[in-house]
């Protein structure tokens, strides 16, 4: 424990470390406001307009969530119809790498061409970036499961959909997990996206505001929350994997000695 | 080993008496596996024709790679022969007409599940049990898993994850996942072929106990010749590779027999003839 304890505690240190190097940087180097503004001054910002703030938080997690949850669906249930037959992986493997291929900036002006600006081309991103992680990754988690492991069902005259239950299922879980700590991210960085390019409501859209009124501090906090924010979201599904998916990690937590 | 809480003796409520009285459990009829076509075309198995009848106990012994588990796939329906006939319980293979429990040569224990959970998962799947699984869950089942896990020495395991237990702990949940659900055909493929000497002729008694008292016809492969002489009443040797069955003998000695006979003279006697035989076909 000591060991985790330590580790953590340096990773403390190296982020306050870097924020305090930015500040002293800043003041020794005397760089303008209007270029790179001080924590201290991003902070005081933030504390300032957080309750301007707070609604376009609520936003953007909005839109990423949404856009998340639909993702994950079309993700599963295409990854489940493209993993279960060998034929169909090696049939739609091609379509698929060749859509996730498509930088997701490019889908944005399409999605504004038939929703409008506002929070449904937000959703619309955030969904579709993050639908082809998933796909690839439950895919990938049924087609390799172990002949071996399906062969004690099938002896068992177990159906295809029993197998797929307990077997396939299950041992698909840690790619699921992997995916979806990749998806959140995605999605979110999704969301921002089209809030910069079509929305007068998110965090994008804060920012690309203040930049137009050069508010650089603004600016600056607006990166401060997001990169909260996704800390938050990834840690979230980091610790429900280890939750669910322990045996995979031999993960002491979950494991009853 | 106390027999008198066994709980493979199963009240009648359970059991569909339609499957036992049947006289030929597994016959396999010029039974032959080829894999691949053409100028690759491998066979696994040459037409090969065997027969057991419900109740007996064969043990398939011979050289590597000569087919012995090719022929269990066939019983156990996850190949199809290539030419030939393979009936279960009288009929296709594919129909199920016994109720099979099989044992792998890797324990293959589902890794996110418990050893109980592990041992529960035909119960979950082979009818009759299937239908009362989610009502029974935490009651009768769990006693049974238990009980039987106590059987062949895994007690206080059951809720070990698989990657917490040794190999020989395994094995053992191995046979036990074999026979929570009564299986009328125990299809066992080297279960204790990794094992150490003294564990394996611990795990050999328990199987024996566990044979005597349900007896479901068992088709074993071996290569442990004792493995085979000890526990079964029909040996069959199979020649190397594209197999067939050679030598098919009973072991007349009468069941339950006791781990120091496989030093006395007679049953080495034996064990040296198999040995010869299949040096022989391994040529």
């Amino acid at each position: 424990m000591t060991e985790a304890r330590r580790i953590k505690f340096m990773s403390f240190s190296l982020i306050f470390g870097f924020f305090l190097m930015w500040e002293v940087l800043c003041i020794v180097l005397n760089v303008s406001d209007l270029v790179l503004p001080r924590p201290t001054e991003i902070i005081a910002t933030l504390w300032v307009k957080f309750p301007i703030l707070w609604p376009h938080i609520l936003q953007t997690l909005y839109s990423t969530l949404i856009g998340f949850v639909l993702g994950v669906g079309i993700g599963v249930t295409l990854g489940v119809l493209v993993g279960t037959s060998r034929v169909a992986y090696a049939v739609a493997y091609p379509l698929l790498v060749g859509f996730s291929s498509i930088p997701k900036v490019a889908v944005v002006p399409i999605f504004v061409l038939w929703f409008g600006s506002g929070t449904t081309p937000a959703i619309l991103t955030a969904m579709v970036i993050c639908v082809f992680p998933i796909v690839v990754n439950i895919a990938t988690g049924l087609a390799t499961t172990e002949p071996d492991l399906e062969d004690v069902l099938k002896t068992l005259g177990a159906s295809k959909s029993e197998i797929l239950w307990n077997v396939g299922l299950p041992r698909t879980m840690p790619y699921f997990f992997a995916s979806l700590k990749v998806a959140i991210t995605l999605s979110f960085v999704g969301a921002v996206l089209s809030e910069t390019v079509a929305s007068n409501r998110g965090i994008g859209n804060v920012m690309m505001t203040a930049s137009s009124n050069f508010q650089v501090s603004l600016v600056f906090a607006g990166l401060i929350i997001l990169a909260v924010l996704g800390v938050v979201l990834y840690s979230f599904f980091s610790f429900l994997e280890r939750r669910v998916t322990g045996w995979a990690t031999r993960d002491t937590d979950i494991a009853i000695t | 080993m106390d027999m008198k809480n066994n709980i493979i003796a199963e009240p009648d409520a359970v059991r569909k008496p339609t499957t036992l009285p049947r006289r030929s459990a597994v016959d396999l009829q010029a039974a032959s596996v080829v894999f691949g076509s053409g100028e690759k075309a491998v066979t696994a198995l040459s037409p090969t024709t065997l027969r057991l009848d419900a109740g007996d106990f064969v043990a398939l012994v011979g050289p590597s790679g000569c087919g012995k588990s090719t022929i269990l796939r066939l019983v156990s329906n996850l190949i199809a022969p290539s030419s030939g006939v393979v009936l279960v319980g009288g009929r296709e293979a594919k129909v199920k007409a016994l109720r099979i429990g099989m044992a792998f040569q890797n324990p293959t224990m589902l890794p996110w599940l418990t050893i109980e959970q592990n041992v529960m998962m035909p119960l979950k799947i082979v009818p009759p049990f299937k239908h009362s699984f989610r009502q029974d869950r935490k009651g009768a089942f769990r006693d049974r898993v238990h009980a039987l896990l106590a059987q062949v020495g895994l007690a206080g395991f059951a809720n070990h994850f698989p990657w917490q237990l040794s190999g020989g702990m395994l094995q053992r949940s191995n046979l036990c996942r074999a026979l929570i659900h009564e299986p009328d055909l125990l299809l066992l493929d080297e279960p204790f072929g990794a094992l150490d000497q003294f564990t394996r002729e611990e795990l050999w008694q328990i199987l024996q106990d566990l044979y005597l008292d349900r007896k479901p016809t068992v088709l074993l492969v071996t290569h442990d010749l004792r493995e085979a002489g000890f526990l079964a009443k029909r040996i069959c040797v199979m020649s190397a590779r594209p197999g067939r069955i050679i030598s098919d003998e009973a072991v007349n000695i009468p069941q339950p027999r006791d781990i120091g006979m496989i030093y006395s003279p007679e049953f080495v006697e034996m064990t040296q003839g198999l040995r010869e035989l299949i040096a022989q076909v391994r040529k």
